[in-house]
């Protein structure tokens, strides 16, 4: 039994990838790398969410900038795209050090409403720099340059795209498996016995945002390369609250989650808009709102639920056998 | 025993035109356990924010030792020697009590900063965590989440988590409230031995507690010092018995 519970991570993992792997073959290419970029943004969210516990409502800011930052490097210096993403994440980390600042200070409504206002300073800079962002024609023809390769093809886009993708994905895990991300915990549970234990917060908390900044930066320099333009869009509200949203879905605290709200609202958003339909808003806010009835801790939280709750139950089983036997 | 190691001049807490805690002048004896008594809302619970940079004074100092204190952040205060116990249960509830240690111990050797280590790196404590767990009496429950322990078992990993900063002023917030006798009696004789090498100040409603463990008692009454003294001579004191029964007075 414990053999099968120690092979429950890795077979989990190969499942992951093998789904991952395979996902340009089950929905329109484009879609598959949408799934993934939205799924690593969601995943950069839930840092903050569900590690730190600090819902952010501005992360379109950070997403959006990036995907404007990537852009205008891949169109502007011909490098090769990796580097034109990595240059927008590390924008989108030097932009979270002063919002940060200005707002790690402050707890629930107040944290989300100053990030909200904060991202929209940043849409309206973009919305009026028409001469470098291209306003509300956006910033198009952003080429994806790499050793002269042709990836014009979308199918083979993504695979060339998702290394980043896995990285950043690696990058969270990594970061929420660290002594900083059990910091992170226990500001989440209780700050003030976190100060009272040494611990600066309001530091550890800014560095948690900048990296889930960072985080979000890359999955969007992808998404804009993947797309060939970034737009208004990238960087307006509605762009914030759908990545909550993935969260909420998926689960929050559950990291990877966020891979299962993204795959839902992308699949959904995808198939409404194909069959024509035009209040897409309303079919998801639906189901957003029964998913969350049904499933309090989202999708990925009740299953992981289930599943330990029966593992607990055949434990308590065997011990009694056990102790029948004896 | 010397000198004050924990002193108060003048120390004023307002809220919006309530004071809190009225000019208050304390000494604790380092090496000694003081006890903060008095009826509800006497300002004992305000008097360790102020001292642990929980709440900012609206006027007056506070110094340990040589460094003075005043307004510096919880952290800060954590850091140079003063931990404090809370009144209210306060631990991360999905956290274990070795967890909990390991962070504690932790805390200042830059280890917690490293994002991209495996949180392995902190087993590097679990011995010494265990070690504390094991003076509270925590030891076999090291690895279930803090939030499923028996009330006075938070109460022990509570105590354990401010000892795991080695602090020279000790502060306890209440350490036997809502506590059965056998409890009471586990708490005393652990706070009985931690006392070695420090100073500890408490807030109790205990008098027996008070009576075994404190070496000074301070006696507050609406943000202000009523009596300083030992024990056996404030609890003859008039003034002591009367804010207590006027107290009483006031409750039925």
């Amino acid at each position: 039994m414990i053999l099968s519970r120690l092979a429950a991570r890795p077979l989990l993992l190969a499942l992951g990838l093998v789904a991952v792997l395979a996902l340009p073959w089950l929905v329109y290419p484009p879609v598959a790398m949408d799934i993934v970029c939205w799924a690593l943004f969601a995943i950069a969210v839930d840092l903050l969410l569900g590690f730190t516990g600090l819902l952010s409502f501005g992360h379109a800011a950070f997403w959006g900038s990036s995907a404007y930052v990537s852009g205008l490097i891949a169109l502007h210096s011909g490098l090769p795209f990796p580097l034109a993403v990595l240059g927008g994440a590390a924008f989108a980390a030097v932009l979270a050090v002063p919002i940060g600042l200005l707002s790690v200070r402050l707890n629930g409504i107040y944290f989300a409403m100053v990030t909200l206002a904060f991202a929209q300073m940043v849409y309206f800079v973009v919305n009026q720099w028409r001469d470098l962002t291209g306003g509300e024609n956006g910033l198009q023809g952003v080429p994806r340059e790499l050793f002269g390769m042709d990836l014009s093809d979308p199918f083979i886009f993504y695979y060339v795209g998702l290394p980043l993708i896995l990285l950043g994905m690696l990058v969270a895990w990594r970061i929420v498996r660290s002594p900083f991300g059990r910091v992170l915990v226990s500001i989440r549970d209780n700050p003030a016995r976190a100060q009272a234990l040494g611990y600066p917060v309001e530091r550890y908390k800014l560095l948690a945002f900048v990296l889930s900044a960072a985080l979000s930066g890359l999955a969007g320099g992808v998404f804009a390369i993947s797309h060939g333009f970034a737009s208004l869009h990238d960087v307006y509200w509605t762009t914030s609250g759908q990545a909550v949203m993935m969260v909420v879905l998926g689960g929050i605290g559950t990291l990877w989650g966020g891979t299962i709200g993204a795959a839902l609202i992308v699949l959904l958003n995808d198939y409404l808009a194909t069959a024509g339909f035009q209040e897409i808003g309303i079919v998801t806010g639906s189901i957003f709102v029964i998913i969350v009835l049904v499933f309090r801790r989202g999708v990925w939280g009740t299953a992981r639920d289930l599943v330990q709750a029966r593992v607990a139950a055949r434990r308590r089983t065997t011990t009694r056998l056990r102790t029948a036997e004896e | 025993m010397t000198g004050p190691i924990l002193r108060a001049q003048g120390l004023t807490k307002d809220f919006r035109g309530f004071r809190a805690v009225d000019g208050v002048d304390l000494d604790v004896t380092e090496g000694s356990v003081h006890a903060l008594v008095g009826p509800n809302g006497a300002g004992k619970t305000t008097l360790f924010h102020l001292f642990t940079g929980f709440l900012k004074p609206s006027a007056g100092r506070i110094t340990l030792g040589e460094r003075d204190l005043t307004g510096k952040s919880p952290e800060r205060v954590a850091r140079l020697g003063m931990a404090r116990s809370f009144q209210i249960t306060s631990l991360f509830a999905q956290l274990t009590p070795r967890e909990h240690l390991e962070l504690a111990l932790a805390g200042g050797s830059g280890i917690t900063w490293r994002f991209w280590r495996s949180d392995k790196a902190l087993g590097a404590y679990s011995e010494r965590a265990l070690e504390l767990l094991d003076q509270v009496g925590l030891a076999g429950h090291a690895d279930v989440p803090a939030g499923s322990l028996a009330y006075g078992r938070k109460r022990a990993l509570e105590l354990a988590l401010a000892l795991a900063l080695d602090p020279r002023v000790l502060l306890l917030d209440e350490p036997t409230a809502g506590m059965g006798v056998e409890d009471i009696d586990r708490t005393m004789s652990l706070i009985e031995r931690v006392r070695a090498g420090r100073t500890v100040v408490m807030v109790e409603h205990n008098m027996s507690v008070v009576s075994a463990l404190a070496d000074r008692v301070t006696v507050l009454q609406s943000g202000r010092v009523l009596v300083e003294g030992p024990y056996e001579e404030i609890r003859h004191d008039e003034r002591v018995i009367s804010a207590y029964l006027g107290d009483a007075h006031a409750e039925q």
